[in-house]
């Protein structure tokens, strides 16, 4: 079992290397970072726009290969804060990945753990009371939902939240930014990061819950017509026993599955929150790299990307091995 | 999860009438007695169809807007990117349907644009991934060995970097191309999620006896893919092409909204989405129309999957707890 999962750990060590490569030599390929410099206001000599591309190895003239190379000598050689070199705007892109990497957990971590139980619950709620008019309710809220990017969500939210806010005539709820400057340290800071937390939080937990509801409910729906629950329940289980103790256990098989990835989507969709709300996160720095071509910027964020989604991963392994037996060979 | 085909017809004549409705093998479809072949899978399909309200609900949801994106155009005087100079900024009015922007430009015929585009790309697009995904996901289940571990390490590498990325890393070679483009780069990269949860059931069934009696029987493996495996499955794929369609709407959306997918002046949901954005709060209408017919479509979207899933599982109806 152990045996198990350190082998998949090392799988997925091995992916995320691949995976950081792969984004860096395809961002190398495809992104175009002497854009910045051509059309900057005055014009800047062709040799210096080499000299500053160079230093960040970005530049086009350079073949991919050799620059692929480069990055990862450094990668082996340079101590740990240059390994991933600067990014355009001249920081080094793992103290980035320092300031940043904390702002994009706490919004992601609150949204997945909340959603998914919210969602698994909703969904197995649905599922036994298939057609009955609260199953209906969560049916056709969580359809709407899905069918909701989270930044139009976040801006609806906005929008209802100026409202509010005006109608009330003081700032009830903060929604620019993950704090306020300023604020003196201690409670009146932690409330205030919690303030900012309220509206992203609610748009990633009603976006995820939906989704987990719906494949929940459909797994379930499948499950509960099976033999084995009327076998259990002609043994003699009560309808409860048969359902919590067979039913959602099987059903959480292929959840278990769904886990791994449906958090790769809630990064995006978070990555799209932190740039409506102006979060200095992780999904803002990323999104913000593709825009501007920055090609180091980028690939650290997938490496980061990458690693959090290696746990979630591993987390998805340990439950599927613990809900089915077969698995564990 | 008893999908398969009722058994063929043995005795009846092969040419009925065409005017005569066949009986359903099922007691609550079998309406009349005197008729005695068996209905085809996709009648009986249609038949639990028309009886959910939310397939009805989300088709003519979707054939209104898409009657609108194909004919919407029709019943308005303004041509797209037209400016009316003498209406800036102005809100929803009987000369401007849906308002007008800062420049001056009909929300309403841009409206009519940009849903031909999303439509189309959502159509496209997940049929194509849902393909992918029956087919690598089913094979690699049934064959193991190699062909799984290959499937396993390319779904899980394009899982460790999630689609967005690899779209958002992609986009500056998309800029330049035609949508269609587009299109192929979303459903290729669309198809991961689904296949690994094929793969998973494929594993589980290809060990019930039908199966086994199939293989041994010397059937080949497609025509058993296709005969046993791929039915079995088929509600999660159905499931997933229908929220395929308002994932694969959504990419274009984010990809549009973020300037990495549709490029201005050419218009999508998304460009018209992230140009309302900043308007949100001052000019609302730029913002919740386009947002509004979005969430109608995706939700319509949703409904008619639901429905279909419904109708082609029959043990999520008949058996439930």
């Amino acid at each position: 079992m152990i045996k198990y999962l350190l082998r998949r750990l090392v799988n997925y060590l091995i992916l995320t290397v691949i995976a950081t490569l792969f984004a860096y030599i395809a961002a190398s390929s495809f992104f175009f970072p002497r854009r910045k410099y051509l059309t900057s206001s005055e014009p800047i000599p062709e040799a210096s726009v080499d000299a500053i591309l160079d230093r960040v190895n970005m530049n086009d003239k350079t073949p991919v290969l050799e620059r692929t190379w480069r990055w990862i000598t450094d990668v082996f050689t340079k101590p740990w804060i240059q390994k991933l070199n600067e990014d355009l705007n001249g920081d080094w892109v793992m103290h980035q990945l320092g300031l940043r990497a904390g702002v994009s957990l706490q919004l992601l971590f609150a949204g997945v753990l909340i959603g998914a139980i919210l969602g698994v619950t909703l969904g197995v709620w649905g599922a036994v009371r298939q057609y009955k008019a609260s199953d209906q309710i969560v049916s056709y809220a969580s359809f709407v939902l899905i069918s909701t990017p989270t930044f139009v969500l976040g801006l609806l939210l906005m929008v209802l939240t100026t409202w509010l806010n005006n109608s009330l005539g003081f700032q009830l709820i903060r929604f620019t930014g993950a704090y306020t400057p300023g604020v003196e340290d201690g409670l009146p800071k932690l409330l205030d990061r919690l303030n900012h937390m309220i509206l992203p939080t609610i748009v990633l937990i009603l976006f995820s819950a939906a989704g987990y509801s719906r494949y929940m409910r459909s797994v379930m729906l499948d499950v509960l017509g099976s033999d084995f629950i009327r076998t259990a329940r002609a043994k003699g289980a009560t309808r409860n026993h048969a359902l919590i103790k067979h039913g959602v256990r099987v059903a959480l098989i292929p959840m278990s599955t769904y886990f791994a990835y449906a958090f790769g989507t809630l990064v995006a969709g978070s990555a799209f929150l932190e740039i409506i709300f102006s979060w200095a996160g992780m999904g803002q720095y990323g999104i913000n790299a593709v825009q501007v071509s920055d090609v180091n910027a980028l690939t650290g964020n997938v490496c980061f990307t990458a690693v959090i989604i290696l746990f979630s991963s591993m987390l998805s392994e340990i439950l599927y091995a613990a809900l089915d037996p077969r698995v564990r060979v | 999860m008893s999908t398969n085909n009722p058994a063929p017809p043995a005795d009846t004549a092969p040419d009925l009438p065409q005017d005569l409705e066949p009986t359903a093998p099922l007691s609550d479809e079998a309406t009349d007695k005197k008729r005695e072949r068996p209905i085809s899978r996709s009648q009986l399909v249609w038949r639990r169809l028309k009886r959910k309200p939310n397939f009805w609900i989300g088709g003519v949801v979707i054939a209104g807007i898409a009657l609108f994106a194909a004919f919407g155009g029709m019943i308005n005087v303004y041509e797209l990117n037209e400016q009316d100079i003498y209406n800036f900024n102005s809100p929803p009015s009987s000369q401007h349907w849906f308002g007008t922007d800062s420049i001056g430009v009909d929300l309403y015929v841009s409206l009519v644009h940009a849903l031909r585009k999303s439509l189309l790309i959502g159509f496209l697009a997940a049929p194509l991934a849902t393909l992918i995904a029956a087919f690598f996901g089913s094979l690699a289940g049934y064959l193991g060995g190699w062909v799984e571990m290959l499937m396993n390490w390319l779904v899980n590498l394009l899982l460790v970097l999630p689609v967005f990325y690899v779209l958002m890393i992609v986009s500056p070679m998309l800029a330049s191309q035609s949508w269609l483009i587009l299109v192929v780069a979303i459903g290729a990269f669309g198809w991961m999620i689904m296949a690994q949860i094929v793969k998973n059931q494929t594993k589980s069934l290809k060990d019930r006896e039908y199966v086994k009696a199939a293989r041994y029987m010397g059937v080949g493996t497609f025509t058993i893919l296709h005969r046993h495996i791929i039915p079995n499955v088929a509600s999660l794929l159905i499931v997933d092409a229908a929220i395929g369609v308002s994932g694969a709407v959504l990419s274009e959306t984010a990809l549009s909204f973020f300037g990495l997918g549709i490029q201005p002046p050419d218009i999508s949901l998304g460009v018209l989405i992230a140009q309302g954005q900043n308007a949100a709060i001052t000019r609302p209408w730029l913002f919740l129309f386009p947002a509004a017919f979005l969430v109608a479509l995706l939700t319509a979207v949703n409904l008619v999957g639901d429905a279909l899933r419904d109708a082609i599982d029959p043990t999520s109806e008949v058996n439930r707890a």
